[in-house]
């Protein structure tokens, strides 16, 4: 459970970034977030300022959740491509790796084709970066955490605040 | 599942508060969101049934402070309590870094606290997580109500190992927070341990 925690760098972080702005560009989209799959926002990319990523990114990873139970309960491994259509804006949402979910918010700016053909060139991006984030990771297993230096004097100051 | 970012140096864990359907979960987080101040906290989102009854999990993104440049996020959910929502609390567990076991302290709800605990012990360990190895605090919730079992038999049946554990009132905020800064200080100080 918890030997997957990650750790993300900055570099990692920009190479994410860069991913999700030309995502954004390419695919002609309002908005792309890339989201852990544990509900963690990662990064996000576009003109949707101001709406709620927090939420956003755990209801994203339920939805992830929820259909995978439901994959199971009918023989798939998962269902790793949703489709969310709206009145003004829809949603494109792809599990990447088994890990990571890269979501993408369009308008009639837009087509669902375009998305699924952009798509798959980022989620093959993002799964190559993510890659290496975790053989890092494995390479030197918390090694570099800022946790090594926190004492316990940090943490009681902390509830203390 | 900590994650850790260095860019925007933060760091974010997650909290399950678990427990049988009507133990108060879902009023723990209440409590804390109303308590707590607005900039310190995003939105809650309660996925329930229209009888408020939790259908997949509360949510409620909180804000501690900094340690050592780094800003603590703690993001808590809750799960459905009844005993028939149980694919539902498995995918919520997955990546947990710390448990509030929520107890009803009711007399008559104690078959289904114990029925709760060994069903945690169990989806803990489908995901190769031990409970004794999990950061973990008991809460003995509704302390107030006038069939509350004996605090000695509680803490002797649900929490034989003794980790910290605390009497609370959750409609009125008693022993709520204690329990939260429990197991975020416990959460803190796992991370840390690993790292060392």
């Amino acid at each position: 459970m918890r030997d997957t925690q990650l750790v993300m760098y900055d570099e990692d972080f920009r190479k994410i970034l860069g991913v999700a702005q030309r995502l954004v560009r390419d695919a002609n989209a309002k908005g792309v977030f890339v989201v852990d799959r544990n509900g963690q926002l990662i990064g996000e990319a576009g003109e949707l300022r101001g709406i709620d990523t927090t939420s956003l990114a755990s209801l994203t990873a339920g939805c992830i959740a929820a259909t995978g139970g439901l994959a199971k309960l009918v023989g798939e491994e998962d269902f790793p491509v949703h489709y969310h259509q709206g009145q003004r804006d829809n949603l494109h949402i792809t599990l990447v790796s088994n890990r990571i979910i890269l979501v993408v918010v369009f308008d009639d700016r837009s087509s669902l084709g375009l998305v699924r053909l952009r798509v798959k060139k980022a989620g093959a991006e993002l799964a190559k970066i993510f890659e290496e984030i975790q053989k890092k990771s494995e390479q030197e297993p918390h090694g570099s955490t800022p946790f090594a230096e926190i004492t316990d004097d940090d943490i009681d100051n902390l509830f203390s605040q | 599942m900590s994650f850790i970012n260095y860019s925007s140096r933060e760091i974010n864990c997650k909290i399950v508060y678990y427990g049988p359907g009507l133990c108060g979960k879902t009023t723990n987080l209440q409590y804390i969101y109303n308590k707590t101040n607005p900039d310190l906290k995003g939105k809650m989102i309660s996925l329930a049934t229209e009888t408020e009854r939790t259908l997949f999990f509360d949510f409620l993104p909180l804000a501690l402070g900094q340690i050592r440049g780094f800003k603590t996020r703690f993001h808590l959910y809750t799960v459905p309590g009844q005993v028939f929502y149980d694919a539902s609390r498995k995918l919520i567990l997955k990546g947990v870094d710390g448990v509030v076991f929520v107890a009803d302290s009711q007399v008559e709800r104690m078959e289904a606290n114990i029925e709760s605990l060994e069903n945690l012990k169990i989806n803990l360990a489908e995901q190769g997580a031990d409970i004794e190895r999990t950061p973990y605090v008991v809460q003995y919730n509704k302390r107030d109500l006038p069939n509350a079992a004996p605090l000695d038999e509680m803490k002797r049946v649900l929490n034989p190992t003794r980790v910290a554990d605390f009497e609370a009132c959750a409609t009125v905020g008693g022993g709520v927070f204690e329990t939260l800064k429990a197991v975020a200080r416990s959460v803190l100080r796992d991370l840390k341990q690993m790292s060392s």
